[in-house]
């Protein structure tokens, strides 16, 4: 199938199989290496984007589900060289370890940042809850969202 | 929140700054998705890899039939265990002197294992293609259950090994047994109990994978995988394969957690590397989820009967246990050689007793092999679970608080260096001012009032404490190896002439920061910055030779190499300076920055300094080279002896058997900390994994040796709302003979945790009249033990 769509502000058509996976297309067509595959069932999250500005698990989005609308992965938070706050505030309190849960979670945080400016480290845990890190034992990337809150762009 | 002695400073080393909180190297490229992971590589060319493996525990192979599979116009080839058998690679050595299957000729043997192996032209088609693969099998009877794995007429799971004629693996023992039942026939007060610790699974976030590239021009391969260990897989893959050890290149690029995990050598791998030699293209293959959790290294799965021995006014005397081991189809464990129940006879754990012994016996079963991963220092968690569960009951038989009578018994600093009943040396330690710590921060004995409180009103609230010694940074080369390999390091450093270093380590970074800390430690020896110096890991054609990181092995073993190495250049540039300086080397002192001439702080030349004149046309004294590299390796004179206090609160729901782990104190030390912040996040992830252990994760199997674990859905791991904010505390005390005091924490909370999680839960029930429960304490096997039904959580979903 023909589809067209919006990845980091830039238009992406490609010829993909009515099958392939949003996390494939991203990943193996066009190189967006960022959002990562960790499970198959929608269980740990490493897969989240934002498909037109809603975060989901692209492990479970047709890429076809995809066509004509706006997808934002860890690549595009970085605005002209500036950092996103979120991705400041991930290394500022060391809110990752391998790294590979960690566009994910930044993303989700974003995405919590925007819709609630100053969420407690309680409503942070619940809006992180659909998405796994075993390395932090969550702890510093409650932290991490925290600070993004406290320093916005 | 944190308490107690500062971590950052070394006691006896000057001190210069580079230790400490510092941000991490590694973050710019994760932060921004510019990480490096083994699924990220695409090669020209490269082909894709998937593995067919058995729906059935146990079963002989009747056929095999490819010839669809062959046929997909996508397929580049199909490896059978007929193919690989023609090259004698049908089998492979194990960790521990066994051999498992790379691909099934004769029989299945668990669940999940591999059959056949399809490479095609991307990673759908070569899915497409399993499915076109048609075996026959023919099923026998299974031994899933390890307590009848020796009962006569049991299946046997092993018939290819010859003469094998039942499912046993081994007996060992440690400790004094004759000196043990005298002290037990003398003793006031024996309680005994049976407990499992039931099989676990690391799950890194990223499963393993590989990428192979064999060029048939060079003869030369290179493979990026998912190792904890480059070079100990390079030169496994020589001796395996019979490709020269310098022709190979092993690389581990970005790791997502490893936790064990990614130590062995996995059947996948060596079909991929098969795959690119047949195909002469690069072959990737990268198992999915169900894979990972079915077919790869599981922990655990140890069946313990403890019996501890005291007088009537709490003085622990000795200690006993026997251990039924479930190792699986094939005895794969990661262990030192000589140590085939790992360091599990350490198991006397942090107190001062008189006597102790111990016997494992390990069997086969139709269940995935392993056996040591996760985190678990070689067997140390089952340890710390065993003694700190029998010293839990103690207390309750007693009517003793557990935290007294852990501070009754607990070796005193004047101890160390102390010999423990079964020959292990603690190198130093101060128990009681940790476990002190550990009760401030806790406000213990208000929490024991408001537990008092609380059950007057019918709420079920529980306090357990846990104390944990490990033994980690394997070691001493005289006493352990891994198939013959010693337990060594190296560590080669560079100074370039304007004084930029270039350090190049064994071992490999899974998320535990070596750029960073490694980069710390050069710092602190040689007087630089941090950021002046490059990490160089991961890749055996640009670093030394070390067996890898596990075991919480990188800074006791990798990171007194590079102390080490460091402190050799230290010292050429000692020559060097003397010669800028024009005085005697013995006339400079070192300041931590830098070399000046005694008392005189005019005088005095930095590393930076030091290298260019190294590298210049500057007349050096007869027989200096000049320049300032050099290379160490570390055998370490023993093992380093972390240790700490565990305290958890949790809140039980006796109509529903839900908990809530509410706080968790954990007070640690580790010796030296290099960086404070990435040890307390380390730290932080392994009381994670304790609470999962504990409340949630287990591999279990039905009576048909399906695997109940084989998914997220169903193997649960913490996420954040089941964790709480973790507490810390600080205490150091320096190794006495590692070159910085340091002392290794990757594993200390994933060891410490899981029993104080499962003694607050118990001691929550304790008026219910609930002496003991198998992990994990689901809702499900907490609601039913409180009914007098406790669960055989190996053997169902709990």
């Amino acid at each position: 199938m023909q589809i067209t769509v919006h990845v980091n502000g830039a238009s992406y058509a490609r010829e993909v199989e009515p099958r392939l996976l949003l996390i494939h297309f991203l990943r193996d067509e066009l190189r967006l290496t960022g959002s990562h595959w960790g499970c198959d069932t929608s269980n740990c999250g490493a897969c989240v984007v934002w498909l037109d500005e809603i975060p989901v698990k692209s492990c479970t989005v047709l890429a076809v589900m995809a066509d004509g609308r706006r997808v934002l992965t860890v690549e595009g938070l970085e605005r002209r060289g500036v950092l996103d706050p979120i991705q400041q505030g991930f290394t500022e309190c060391h809110g990752l370890q391998c790294g590979f849960c960690t566009p994910g979670m930044m993303l989700t945080g974003r995405w919590l940042l925007d819709h609630h400016p100053d969420p407690s480290p309680e409503v942070i845990r619940e809006a992180l809850s659909g998405q796994l890190c075993r390395c932090t034992g969550y702890e510093n990337i409650v932290r991490s969202v925290r600070w993004a809150a406290e320093h916005p762009a | 929140m944190n308490a107690g002695a500062d971590g950052s400073a070394a006691d006896g080393h000057e001190m210069n700054g580079a230790y400490g909180p510092v941000k991490r190297k590694e973050d710019a490229r994760f932060i921004r998705g510019k990480g490096y992971f083994v699924d990220d590589i695409a090669l020209p060319g490269m082909l894709h890899g998937a593995i067919l493996r058995s729906p059935l525990a146990h079963a002989r192979i009747v056929s095999v039939d490819v010839a669809a599979a062959e046929a997909h116009p996508r397929v580049e080839a199909v490896i059978t265990g007929e193919t690989l058998a023609g090259l004698k690679l049908a089998w492979m050595p194990t960790l521990s002197q066994d051999v498992q299957a790379v691909l099934a000729t004769d029989k299945v043997r668990f669940q999940g294992q591999e059959v056949a192996f399809v490479v095609a032209q991307d990673r759908y088609s070569a899915r497409d293609a399993l499915e076109l693969i048609n075996v026959e099998y023919e099923p026998l009877p299974i031994v899933i259950d390890a307590k009848k794995a020796l009962d006569p007429g049991a299946p046997v799971v092993r018939d290819d090994l010859a003469g094998k004629q039942d499912n046993r693996i081994f007996d060992w023992e440690a400790g004094d047994k004759a000196a043990t039942d005298a002290v037990f026939a003398a003793a006031d007060v024996v309680v005994t109990q049976e407990m499992l610790y039931p099989r676990s699974h690391p799950a890194p976030l990223e499963t393993c994978g590989i990428v192979a590239d064999m060029d048939k021009v060079s003869g030369k391969l290179t493979v990026w995988s998912t190792t904890q260990a480059p070079h100990a897989h390079r030169t496994l893959y020589s001796l395996v394969a019979g490709l020269p050890e310098h022709k190979i290149r092993i690389i581990s690029p970005d790791i997502g957690g490893g936790f064990g995990n990614k130590v062995p050598i996995y059947p996948g791998y060596i079909c991929a590397i098969v795959g690119s030699m047949l195909t002469g293209r690069p072959v990737k293959w990268v198992e999915d989820r169900s894979e990972n959790l079915m077919s790869t290294s599981f922990a655990r799965d140890y069946h313990m009967h403890g019996e501890i021995a005291a007088t009537k006014d709490g003085r622990i005397l000795g200690l006993r246990a026997r251990v039924l081991a479930d190792h699986g189809a094939f005895n794969a464990t990661a262990q030192p050689t000589k140590f085939p129940a790992g360091f599990f006879h350490i198991f006397t754990g942090s107190y001062d007793l008189q006597a102790a012994h111990c016997d494992v016996t390990a069997v086969y079963t139709n269940k995935a092999p392993g056996g040591v991963a996760y985190s678990c220092s070689f067997r140390i968690t089952e340890a710390v679970y065993l003694v700190e569960r029998m010293v839990e009951l103690l207390a309750r038989e007693l009517g003793a608080d557990p935290a007294e009578l852990r501070m009754k018994n607990l070796l005193r600093p004047e101890q160390f260096p102390y010999t423990g009943p079964t020959g292990w040396e603690y190198d130093s330690g101060d128990y009681p001012r940790a476990l002190r710590l550990a009760m401030d921060i806790a406000g213990y004995d208000d929490l024991r009032r408001e537990q008092a409180a609380k059950l007057e009103r019918g709420e079920y609230m529980g306090i357990g404490l846990s104390f944990f010694t490990e033994g980690v940074g394997a070691g001493p080369r005289a006493h352990m190896d891994i198939l013959g390999l010693g337990m060594a390091d190296g560590a080669d450093l560079r100074v370039y002439p304007t004084g930029k270093a270039v350090l190049s380590i064994s071992v490999q970074t899974q998320g535990q920061g070596h750029e960073t800390t490694f980069a710390q430690i050069v710092a602190q020896e040689l007087g630089l910055s941090p950021d002046d110096v490059e990490v160089v890991h991961g890749d055996t054609d640009r670093t030394p030779f070390g067996l890898g990181t596990y075991g919480s092995r990188s800074t006791p073993v990798s990171g007194a190499a590079t102390a080490v190495v460091a402190r050799k250049v230290r010292e050429r540039a000692r020559i060097v300076a003397s010669a800028m300086l024009e005085v005697a080397p013995g006339d400079l002192e070192w300041t931590g920055r830098k070399f000046q001439v005694l008392g005189d702080p005019d005088h005095a030349r930095g590393i930076a300094e030091i290298a260019m004149a190294a590298h210049s046309a500057l007349e050096l004294p007869e027989g200096v080279e000049g320049h300032l590299d050099a290379s160490a390796v570390y055998n370490p004179p023993n093992l380093t002896y972390p240790f700490g206090a565990y305290i958890c609160v949790v809140d039980v729901d006796p109509g529903t058997g839900e908990v809530k782990v509410r706080r968790f104190i954990a007070v640690d030390d580790c010796g030296v900390r290099i960086n404070p912040m990435i040890v307390e996040g380390q730290v932080h992830g392994g009381l994670a994994d304790g609470v999962g252990m504990a409340l949630m994760q287990v591999i279990a199997y039905d009576s048909d040796g399906n695997c109940l674990g084989g998914s997220f859905m169903d193997y649960l791991l913490p996420t954040s709302v089941e964790c709480p904010s973790w507490e810390l505390g600080t205490t150091v005390t320096p190794s006495p003979h590692h070159p910085i005091g340091a002392k290794g924490v990757g594993e200390s909370a994933t060891v410490g945790s899981p029993p104080a999680v499962v003694n607050a839960v118990l001691d929550a029930l304790k008026p219910l009249g609930v002496r003991h429960a198998d992990m994990p304490l689901t809702p499900a096997n907490v609601w039913s033990t409180i009914q007098g039904r406790p669960l055989r959580t190996d053997l169902a979903i709990p």
